[in-house]
């Protein structure tokens, strides 16, 4: 470590500082993005038409078989060809939230599945309809299940974010790429890069933790 | 077009007329699991206000007959009729057809059901089990939702808990919520599918003395599966033996637990008593 060089960390912390806010905000967008598309894939693919569920399975299957930064380059390069001309962040956002709602929505998935039939036939029982029984029934009971994936997954696209600066989006890695190339060091710029995701991303997980149970206790889930 | 391809439904009513309309008809209903036959050309009538017990050995049919009427199960022929018009079906240019999910939702709220499993809302307390069919299908607003509730969780003896999730009660009490919440969306047909199967012996009487109760206050038609043959004896108007998708005897609980006809009837009752 006799070369690490304190004056270069103090002098280039700040705009790293500021790359990570970047950072955070894709993985943030990306994410709800995710969430949201996810469960429209889920909920898409229960539906009575055998047709959607298929195309939906289909197109689920696809993004998950392919890799995140052929898409990322796809929509970002092919796009425009037809006449989709997006900027670095609409086509980072769209293409890591299209990716991660692939996941998400097989974490749904399972959590749907984990609640029992009898609270399908309840629901029917009292007469409530099929999307007040999801709104009100299965959704709630599917959630504590699927934190744990979903928190997964969250860190995992904070995780891919770097692969953002391929297209030229200011994250992290592509602001230490930059820091790295102007100045011939790249020690400092890559270590700090690693420690900022470490001090993101092991807290998210506990705390994820935390919330899922509190969450079950505030559900009456648990005794 | 399905329908016609099984079966031809000209010769079933578009409606029930007349004096002395059931609150329930089986009319020649059948339910098939692939090869394996679970109803055969079921008829049964349940009179308003009547308490009709079915008995009968496990895969004899009888739980089928409730989740057929609530509308968990769908019957491959023959027709449901609901307070003189039809569940299954529905009247389409002067003919019946199958029931699409609108006129299924319609008819099916004449009708609440409880379960072996009670299957509460876990996240629910137990007033918010009981205020959500009310609000959410028929509009109540939360005050008189709850309302409704806890004179309901009264009458079953559960309104001390009201604020409690399912996990903190006993089967018991579950069940008791579980008759509340059915009763809170006003039907007039209720089912009770072994609703006391799945308790400790000890609690059985909490729910028992409920549905006694039901029996004396409510002018409320009754279908009950249960294994408890003197509880049914006690609170029948009429004993269904089942066996093999098909009624075997009907009667009195008196004429039919104490004068079996049929020699499969004596077996059975034979058999059970023993257990008992």
């Amino acid at each position: 470590m006799a070369d690490w060089k304190f004056n270069f960390t103090w002098e280039i912390l700040p705009r790293l500082l500021l790359a990570a806010g970047n950072t955070i905000l894709a993985a943030g967008g990306g994410y709800a993005v995710a969430v949201v598309l996810g469960l429209v894939l889920v909920l898409a693919q229960r539906t009575r038409s055998r047709t959607l569920t298929f195309i939906v399975r289909e197109l689920v299957e696809f993004i998950r078989s392919t890799p995140l930064l052929l898409q990322i380059f796809f929509i970002f390069y092919v796009g425009p060809q037809f006449g989709l001309r997006l900027s670095p962040w609409a086509a980072g956002l769209i293409a890591i939230g299209l990716h991660y709602a692939a996941y998400l929505s097989e974490v749904y998935r399972g959590g749907i599945e984990s609640v029992p039939k009898g609270q399908w036939e309840a629901a029917r029982a009292i007469n409530l309809s099929t999307v007040t029984t999801y709104r009100r029934i299965i959704i709630p009971q599917a959630l504590p299940p699927a934190l744990a994936g979903m928190g997964n997954y969250l860190v995992g696209i904070f995780k891919d974010t770097p692969m953002l600066s391929v297209i030229g989006v200011a994250e992290l890695m592509h602001t230490a790429n930059s820091i790295g190339a102007e100045n011939f060091r790249y020690l400092e710029p890559y270590t700090i890069v690693g420690l900022i995701f470490l001090a993101i991303s092991l807290p998210t997980a506990w705390l994820i933790r935390r919330f899922e149970t509190a969450l079950r206790r505030k559900m009456g889930l648990t005794r | 077009m399905k329908n016609s391809i099984n079966h031809d439904l000209s010769q079933y009513p578009l409606k029930l007329e007349g004096d002395h309309v059931p609150m329930v008809r089986f009319q020649n209903v059948t339910k098939k699991y692939g090869s394996l036959v679970v109803l055969d050309g079921l008829n049964l009538d349940v009179a308003e206000g009547e308490m009709v017990t079915i008995i009968g050995p496990s895969g004899s049919g009888k739980t089928t007959v409730l989740r057929m009427l609530m509308t968990l199960e769908t019957i491959d022929s023959g027709v449901i009729y609901v307070d003189g018009e039809p569940l299954t079906h529905m009247e389409k240019n002067g003919r019946l057809v199958r029931a699409n999910a609108a006129h299924l939702r319609l008819i099916r709220s004449k009708i609440g059901m409880c379960f072996q499993h009670f299957n509460l809302f876990p996240h629910m307390t137990a007033l918010g089990n009981c205020v959500e069919g009310p609000m959410q299908v028929l509009g109540l607003s939360k005050r008189e939702a709850e309302e409704r509730a806890l004179e309901l969780l009264d009458l079953v003896g559960m309104a001390d808990k009201r604020d409690q999730h399912p996990s903190r009660l006993s089967g018991g009490q579950q069940q008791r919520v579980a008759i509340a919440r059915a009763l809170a969306m006003r039907p007039k047909v209720m089912l009770f599918d072994e609703v006391t199967s799945a308790l400790d012996p000890e609690v059985i009487s909490e729910v028992t003395g409920v549905i006694r109760g039901l029996v004396d206050q409510h002018n409320l038609t009754m279908l009950m599966v249960t294994h408890q043959i003197g509880f049914a004896r006690e609170i029948s108007d009429r004993i269904c033996l089942f066996f093999d998708g098909k009624i075997e005897e009907q009667g009195s609980p008196e004429r039919l637990l104490d004068n079996p006809q049929n020699e499969r009837t004596q077996q059975f009752l034979s058999a059970v008593l023993e257990a008992n």
